[in-house]
């Protein structure tokens, strides 16, 4: 018996995505000025004796203005639920007391996952949590990186 | 700090905190066809129990409606399940098992994108379902390995037939596995792993 054959592709570039659905019931947040995404970024690494480290901005991109946020960004509160917070809002306050990605917030509040990213740029331009962006494949991979992958797998 | 009436919410355990010098996070993905394995594979190195998340869609986003941008869209829901692995205090890695048909990927904003590379698994039952998925990883640059799952009652093949009917170069590994042993699925991403870094050392060189 012989297995069913395929033919190997080319790399090329990747088609658009399709247009963002619509995440309901939560509004879209303004997008902020180029400026003001600075200023928080330069803010975040400001503090006394702090490691300047790169954080999440809020970018405007025109269609909404949603954050960049991956499924792997990792999420921390700054502060515990003011009181003009949103139900939801909170939730994810208290979730995120120790760092949690996008997806496991997605999960534990099953928010679909545009929506828990409609929340969370509310909640980063707000300044109410911080955002670590994952790191991602390079064209030249970093191979401390994948060596430090490797030996935390070796432990399993 | 402290915030109250968390115990009423659900959320991870206490034992499944990530410690607060987490910093930053890596992915990787696991593809293939519906019962093949995925959910298995990340739940038998996952040190959490596996999560789903969820993404809504319109039929208009899966290729079949006509009536693009009326009212009358229906909306699917796709989930994908996930673990976690803490690497290092600062950097976790984890896993998500993708349904196979490509139409779902752009769903999850730079799920290929920006994994650093891809599992696919295949049952030699039902081959040809990987077949789009492994072009689509080829068109994307993102470099893949080829697990074969080892069902009872599917056909063996040796890897050198296998290789010739995917096509694949004689770099990319192709490994067998039993995803229900966590040290096997452990191996294959090893597998991937080692071929990531061999990649990694020959673009360094040229
Ligand atoms: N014999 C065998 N069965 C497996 C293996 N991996 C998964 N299964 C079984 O196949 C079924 C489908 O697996 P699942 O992980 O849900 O597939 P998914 O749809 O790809 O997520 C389950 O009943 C598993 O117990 C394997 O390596 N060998
Ligand atoms: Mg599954």
């Amino acid at each position: 018996m012989t297995p069913p054959r395929r033919t190997r592709r080319r790399p090329q570039p990747l088609p658009a995505p399709p247009a963002p659905q619509p995440a309901q019931p939560y509004e879209l947040p303004q997008p902020p000025s180029p400026e003001a995404a600075e200023t928080t970024e330069a803010a975040a690494g400001r503090g006394p004796g702090s490691i300047p480290e790169r954080l999440y901005s809020v970018t405007g991109s025109g269609e909404g203005g949603r954050a960049e946020l991956d499924l792997v960004t990792l999420i921390m509160a700054r502060c515990a639920p003011p009181v003009s917070a949103t139900p939801e809002q909170a939730a994810v306050l208290r979730l995120c007391q120790a760092p949690l990605s996008v997806a496991e917030l997605s999960a534990y509040l099953r928010l679909p996952f545009s929506t828990m990213t409609v929340l969370l740029t509310e909640l980063i331009t707000a300044e109410l949590v911080q955002a670590h962006a994952p790191v991602v494949r390079q064209a030249l991979p970093d191979r401390s990186l994948l060596e430090a992958v490797m030996h935390g797998l070796q432990r399993l | 700090m402290d915030f109250n009436g968390s115990d009423t919410l659900p959320g991870p355990r206490t034992e499944d905190h990530l410690p607060h010098t987490a910093q930053a996070a890596v992915k990787i993905v696991i593809v293939g066809g519906f019962g093949v394995g995925k959910t298995t594979m990340v739940g038998s190195v996952s040190e959490i129990r596996p999560l789903t998340t969820e993404e809504t869609m319109t039929q208009a986003g899966i290729g079949v409606d006509d009536n693009y941008g009326s009212d009358s869209k229906t909306a699917t829901t796709v989930a994908m399940d996930f673990g976690r692995i803490s690497i290092t205090e600062k950097l976790v890695l984890y896993l998500f098992g993708t349904p196979g048909q490509e139409r779902f990927w752009f769903l999850w904003n730079g799920l290929f994108e920006g994994a650093l590379g891809a599992v696919v698994l295949v049952d030699t039952r039902r081959l040809e379902v990987s077949f789009d998925v492994m072009g689509r990883l080829e068109e994307g640059g993102v470099p893949f390995v080829v697990a074969v799952n080892t069902f009872p009652d599917a056909p063996r093949y040796p890897v050198e037939e296998l290789r010739t009917a995917l096509d694949l170069g004689p770099e990319i590994p192709i490994i067998e596995c039993d995803v229900r042993r966590r040290a096997s699925s452990k191996d294959v991403l090893m597998t991937l792993m080692r071929f990531l870094h061999s990649i990694a050392m020959s673009r360094a060189l040229t």
